[in-house]
């Protein structure tokens, strides 16, 4: 994709970040924050898949603009995807 | 960079001749592998739509569901697959540095942690075999219902819960098998010194469908294993 190479040390980084991510996600699902575990688990997961996408995928350094179109719009279709489906079944049983 | 849409000159023997430069070439099989990644997407993503909605009807069997998963071995299985992640981007950029021998090793240990993550979770597979919580004519969740005394646990939607965990999980196993074909394919290429600093394509996008297989487990790890972990009242 790019010329660009990375160094170790940021690599090894985002794989240290990434470990820790998860042994905090996995430690916080023990506490009951009601309706925030989720959200928090979310969340932290989210994080971990743009870590992987910006540095280990390079997208961060990507100089064809299409590849973000593409990205972009894989998101954003999930995205419909998912909301629209939840908007339809979260309001279903309300009457 | 050339102007001309035609390459005059080819720069080595990696280059088609329908690209201008080797950049274009790089940059055109960077392009298709992504929108490939995009249709991955829709894939997974309408597993993980049911995943939602029922979730969403069936909580409860969804949560006590759950908690009999065996949560070491999950986040064990995570970590395993980020260690994977990092050998391969190392793996790319020993590529990109024209380090075969090193690119080699980095292939290999990347060969190791995804047989090692399919193997643990053989493990936690053949764990549920044992339990019954495969859906089918033998399942039997009274142990789950046990846990939860003071909540209604229905057996049909606990296997709702459990055909979604089969679907999912085996569906990113399989993706970790072809992942496993396709770098040990790529290895022999490697130590055949196939790829250098001016040509590694393969070795990328195949790290980035590594990576996505990754990013689904990301999201399958909380969603599976982490929705009702906090002490019961």
């Amino acid at each position: 994709m790019s010329e660009h190479i990375s160094s170790v040390k940021l690599y090894v980084g985002i794989w240290a970040a990434l470990l820790c991510l998860t042994v905090v996600t996995a430690a916080v699902s023990f506490v009951d924050l009601g309706p925030f575990n989720t959200i928090v688990a979310l969340v932290i997961a989210t994080f971990k898949a743009v870590l992987v996408v910006l540095f280990f995928m390079h997208v961060k350094y990507a100089h064809e603009r299409m590849t973000k179109v593409v990205i972009v719009s894989a998101f954003f279709f999930l995205l419909l995807l998912l909301g629209l489906s939840m908007a339809d079944y979260t309001t279903r049983f309300l009457s | 960079m050339s102007d001309s849409p035609v390459a005059v000159e080819h720069q080595g023997p990696e280059l088609l001749h329908h690209f201008a430069d080797v950049e274009q070439q790089r940059d055109a099989a960077s392009l298709g592998m992504w929108l490939f990644l995009a249709t991955e997407v829709m894939f997974f993503g309408g597993m993980f739509c049911a995943y939602l909605v029922y979730r969403y009807v069936h909580f409860n069997e969804f949560a006590a569901g759950s908690r009999s998963l065996d949560i070491w071995l999950g986040t064990i299985n995570t970590a395993v697959l980020i260690c994977s992640s990092l050998t391969v981007a190392l793996g790319v950029r020993a590529a990109q540095m024209g380090k075969t021998k090193l690119l080699v090793i980095l292939l290999i240990l990347t060969l190791l942690f995804g047989l090692a993550f399919l193997g643990i979770k053989g493990v936690e597979w053949y764990d549920k075999y044992k339990e019954h919580h495969i859906p089918g004519a033998s399942f039997n969740a009274d142990d789950i219902a046990k846990e939860y005394p003071q909540i209604k646990i229905d057996q049909q939607y606990e296997q709702t819960y459990f055909s979604l965990y089969f679907a999912m999980t085996g569906l990113h196993a399989l993706h970790m098998i072809i992942g496993i074909g396709l770098f040990g394919v790529i290895t022999y290429f490697a130590w055949k010194g196939r790829y250098g600093a001016n040509y590694y394509t393969p070795v990328e996008n195949a790290g980035l469908y590594w990576h996505f297989v990754d990013i689904v487990w990301i999201y399958l790890f909380p969603l599976l294993y982490l929705i009702d972990r906090k002490p019961l009242r």
